[in-house]
């Protein structure tokens, strides 16, 4: 094989790779306290991403350097997605960091390269690209969350972070080498066949399956490896919670259905289950403690806690409804995520945090505009029509039933209506109550202007629903479940 | 069609987007803007539902001024919209109350103006979808969509306890909605991929899927309706809400939960319809003596009209599930003479807590001495309230005791009760507040209605007798459709 048909699907990170470094030098040169040049460079790098990923995109699946990249429809629509909202998390933590004095040329280039390991490990065919993907996204968000180095917060937050996300990657590792050591392979489709004809040694695998799974759910944050994410979400600054909770969610959906989809589907039988406990478990521990939360970012935490777990269902109902309603799930939650925390972005101001629930009193008094905005997201993580979040829920459901798993459906809306009871309090926190202070919302025109559009997003998308539906299911189905 | 548009689509889009209009105005300084444009859109939104009486072929229960495009091709979603002789008048009656409601807050709403006319306009239009909805998701997302206004204006315009009231029904309300999903979703995969109402009906179900598809409906449409035991967030409701929501709840939203069960539970599974019917029928009866009991220890006149309101859909419970036409057509004319009767009542109430600020019984008595146009009112639809003939409430209830009569003779006599418990209750009430000698200051300095208020009364007076002694208007477009609905209950559609 020539060299360039195997650069040619990693042509956007290479070209965000290269434009990282080169934006690590030019920001030195820039003499501005505002970073404008800096901020403006790094939104046309992914302008340039978007425009190379559509531009190199070739029907079917394409593999490159011997199979440990893959390039296919999932890849490429995940990856514009995951522009998109890192994009998107830069345009709302511009003012939030400038008045913090966080908004360095480090916050967006460790964005960036944020931004790449993702991309790795959104076309990662291999276990070796997917771990090395998976720990470049993971320290870049290390160093970010410890980015505020003066707020002991924060750095408590780092540091769980870090000691629990590298226990989590010694899980995975150790798992994958239990599958190397069984199969003599890493590349998942040989893994795959390996497991397949029955050469593997059953409980070796099964038993490497065990640590992967694990491995898996301390990254997406499921129930019993969950306890990160409330202490990292609530002490990480809000621009740096907001990119956690939001893109890396698209990332973590390709790589565990890269995992176990392409990788250990013969061992359907053993992670469907394994996955039903992580599913239940993190949506009743989620919904329930999510009540008792008086900070808005640890309850949203929470919240997503709940939501990965009906990222789960998907996943274990299998075939292309199932894994198709994941994708889209995992899309609609990265949208809802962005706006709840840039709206928690937007109503901070210099030396308050909008962070608690009480900060939320009486939002349709102070700008009625705000609040129904934030009414749309609140009802759509709760999967009230016609707001998108009720077809994420929907197409999740649909795909259980149709699995034959009726009680898990039943149980899965049971815990969701426990859930809308903590996102009706917003609403009514910020409709009913009176508000507890007067001052003004210092609007930054630009973060206001995406709140909207995002905002609107959520309802328009619930009114019309049916193209991103489509997109998620025919991508799913062309590159997964082609192997 | 309106203008080349489909006459549903309209009905239901127009006060929507008159809505989003009263909500671009804006701050309570532009409020009477706001007030002027909500009863505009309001009254345009009744005047295009006028072409479903007069377009509607009579001698048909198919569906009529029939809708579909593709919508979310992915599922075989469509926006499907018609109605039949059921639907019909119930999306009238909608399109009726909404100026009404906007009227009758035209003064009494200082705050927030814009919000709470673009609530009702909104929430107008949305219920019109759920009436006239034949695709289930369609249906799905009005039913719940209902819900997002109704909580605002409970919680926002409602009285002391309202934010306990509102997260209440909401919460309620979605646990039945949500367990109705499920079983639209398994529907869907058992009609091989169809999320047609119609096309559920047709579907043959094993019995052990009927009964529970049943009871995901029932608890869905049972907390609506409201039927014993689930009916504790009404009370609680419509003593919190503002007069103008207490009226949609009583004269609509209550109305909902009953079409469902006349759309999905009996056709989509009459098996388990009949299965289960003695106990529906019980809990109906249940509702109408029990609750009718209750409502006669109420010191607080709103409490008194929702339990009025909960005995009296108990009515209408029954006379569907004695399966015959007499009850059926009773409970439908009962649906929506009760739409007309307490929609008045709770304007009447509402009337004297704009001026008193109080709805204890106790605190009033003498009325008529200083408000005697307001008396004369109140005392008609008191009246119709119990029974009395020649007012719209006679009818329905007579035939759904004729029909229970058929059924078996004690249903008829227990469901008899009410019209004594009814009249007990109600015009008790009356007495204490209207008659004998000025209670206190209070209300003696009463003013009597304007010239709006009696407006709305008039009207509402006017239909109240009309339909009482001239039914037939009513009865006749909703017969077909009813006869054939118990045709297709009546065949068992076991596989």
């Amino acid at each position: 094989m020539d060299l360039m048909t195997n650069l040619m699907p990693v042509a956007a990170e290479i070209f965000l790779l290269v434009m990282a470094c080169m934006i690590l030098i030019a920001d030195l040169l820039f003499r501005q306290n505002n970073k404008r040049a800096t901020y403006i460079l790094v939104q046309l790098t992914l302008v340039g991403c978007s425009l190379i990923t559509v531009g190199t995109h070739e029907n079917g699946v394409v593999h490159a350097f011997h199979n440990m990249i893959v390039d296919d429809l999932m890849s490429d629509v995940l990856k514009l997605l995951t522009y998109l909202a890192v994009s998107m998390m830069l345009v709302y933590s511009r003012q939030y960091l400038l008045v913090r004095g966080l908004f360095t040329g480090e916050f967006m280039v460790l964005a960036l390269f944020a931004l790449l390991g993702m991309m790795v490990m959104i076309s990662a065919s291999h276990f070796l690209t997917l771990y090395l993907g998976l720990e470049l996204l993971s320290l870049s968000l290390y160093a970010m969350v410890a980015l505020q180095r003066d707020s002991a917060v924060a750095t408590e937050a780092a540091m769980k972070y870090f000691i629990l996300g590298a226990l989590a990657s010694g899980l995975l590792l150790y798992g994958m080498s239990m599958l190397y050591g069984a199969t003599g392979s890493l590349e998942l489709a040989t893994v795959a066949q390996a497991i397949q004809s029955g050469t593997a040694n059953k409980s070796l695998v099964v038993f490497g399956l065990v640590f992967v799974v694990s491995g898996l759910a301390f990254k997406l944050g499921a129930v019993p490896f969950h306890m990160w994410v409330p202490d990292v979400y609530h002490g990480a600054p809000t621009a740096m919670t907001m990119l956690i909770g939001s893109a890396p969610k698209l990332a973590a959906f390709a790589f565990v259905a890269r995992i176990l989809v392409e990788g250990l589907q013969p061992l359907v039988q053993h992670w469907s289950g394994m996955l039903a406990i992580l599913a239940i478990a993190s949506m009743a521990i989620g919904n329930l403690t999510a009540i008792a939360q008086t900070n808005l970012k640890r309850m949203l935490a929470y919240s997503t806690i709940s939501h990965m777990g009906f990222l789960l269902l998907g996943l274990l109902s299998g075939g292309t409804e199932g894994y198709g309603a994941s994708m889209f799930y995992a899309v609609i939650y990265v949208l809802m995520s962005l706006g709840a925390f840039g709206m928690i972005m937007l109503l901070s101001r210099e030396g308050f945090e909008a962070d608690t629930l009480n900060d939320f009193k009486g939002l349709n008094q102070r700008s009625p505009w705000l609040a129904f905005l934030m009414l749309l997201l609140m009802f759509s993580m709760a999967g009230v029509p016609p707001t998108v979040g009720f077809y994420a829920k929907f197409s999740v459901l649909n795909a259980v039933v149709q699995a034959g798993h009726v009680w898990l459906a039943v149980t899965a809306v049971m815990f969701s209506l426990i859930g809308a009871f903590y996102y009706l309090r917003i609403v009514k926190l910020m409709y009913f109550d009176a508000p507890e202070t007067h001052a003004p919302i210092n609007v930054d025109q630009d973060a206001a202007t995406l709140i909207s559009i995002n905002g609107l997003a959520v309802l328009l998308l619930g009114l019309m629903p049916g193209t991103l539906m489509s997109v998620c299911a025919v991508s799913v189905q062309q590159s997964l479940l082609l192997h | 069609m309106i203008f080349g548009l489909p006459v549903i689509s309209v009905a239901i889009w127009l006060p929507i987007i008159f809505g989003v209009l009263v909500l671009a105005t804006g701050d309570d300084e532009n409020a009477p803007l706001a007030r002027v444009i909500a009863l505009v859109g309001s009254v345009l939104g009744f005047l295009v539902t006028i072409p479903l009486y007069t377009g509607f072929v009579r001698d048909t229960s198919k569906m009529q001024f029939v809708e579909l495009r593709n919508w979310i091709p992915h599922f075989n979603i469509h926006y499907h919209l018609g109605v039949d002789g059921i639907s019909v008048l119930l999306i009238l009656l909608t399109a009726f109350f909404t100026p009404i409601v906007v009227l009758a807050g035209w003064q009494v709403i200082e705050k927030r103006v814009a919000q709470y006319m673009a609530a009702f306009l909104i929430m107008s239009g949305i219920m019109i979808g759920v009436f006239a909805a034949l695709d289930a998701i369609l249906f799905y997302v009005f039913w719940e969509a209902m819900l997002i206004p109704m909580f605002i204006i409970i919680g926002v315009w409602g009285g002391p306890n309202r934010v306990y009231a509102a997260v209440k029904f909401f919460l309620y309300t979605l646990l039945g909605s949500l367990l109705m999903l499920i079983a639209l979703i398994y529907l869907y995969n058992l009609s091989n991929g169809s999320f047609s109402i119609l096309d559920f009906h047709q579907v043959a179900i094993p019995i052990n899927a009927q009964i529970l598809i049943f009871i995901a409906f029932f608890f869905a449409f049972a907390v609506k309706v409201p039927m014993f035991p689930v009916h504790t967030w009404l009370p609680d409701a419509h003593v919190e809400a503002p007069t103008g929501g207490s009226v949609i709840l009583a004269a609509i939203m209550l109305k909902v939960g009953a079409y469902g069960f006349l759309r999905f539970s009996m056709p989509i599974a009459p098996d388990a319809s009949h299965y289960l019917s003695g106990v529906m029928i019980a809990l109906s009866l249940i509702a109408v003596v029990y609750i009718g009991l209750v409502a006669l220890a109420q010191a607080d006149m709103k409490k008194l009209v929702a339990y009025s309101s909960i005995s009296h859909m108990g009515f209408v419970t029954l006379g569907f599930f004695i399966f015959n036409a007499y009850g059926m057509e009773g409970a439908l004319l009962q649906m929506l003479s009760h739409g007309f009767v307490a929609g008045a009542l709770f304007l009447c109430i509402g009337v004297l807590y704009d001026r008193m600020h109080s709805r204890r019984i106790a605190d009033y008595g003498g009325v008529a001495n200083t408000m005697p146009v307001f008396a004369a009112f109140f005392m008609l639809f008191a009246m119709a309230n119990s029974g009395l003939p020649g007012t719209s409430a006679f009818v329905g209830e007579f035939l759904v005791i004729l029909g229970a009569v058929k059924a078996n003779f004690w249903f008829a006599f227990a469901a008899a009760t009410t019209l004594i418990f009814g009249a007990a209750y109600t015009l008790w009430m009356y007495k204490r507040v209207i008659f004998g000698a000025v209670a206190n200051q209070h209300v003696a300095e009463l003013t009597d209605m304007n010239l709006r208020e009696t407006a709305i009364f008039l009207i509402l007076a006017i239909i109240v007798l009309g339909m009482g002694l001239y039914p037939l208007p009513f009865s006749e477009i909703m017969h077909v459709s009813v006869n054939d609905l118990l045709v297709h209950v009546a065949r068992s559609k076991l596989p």
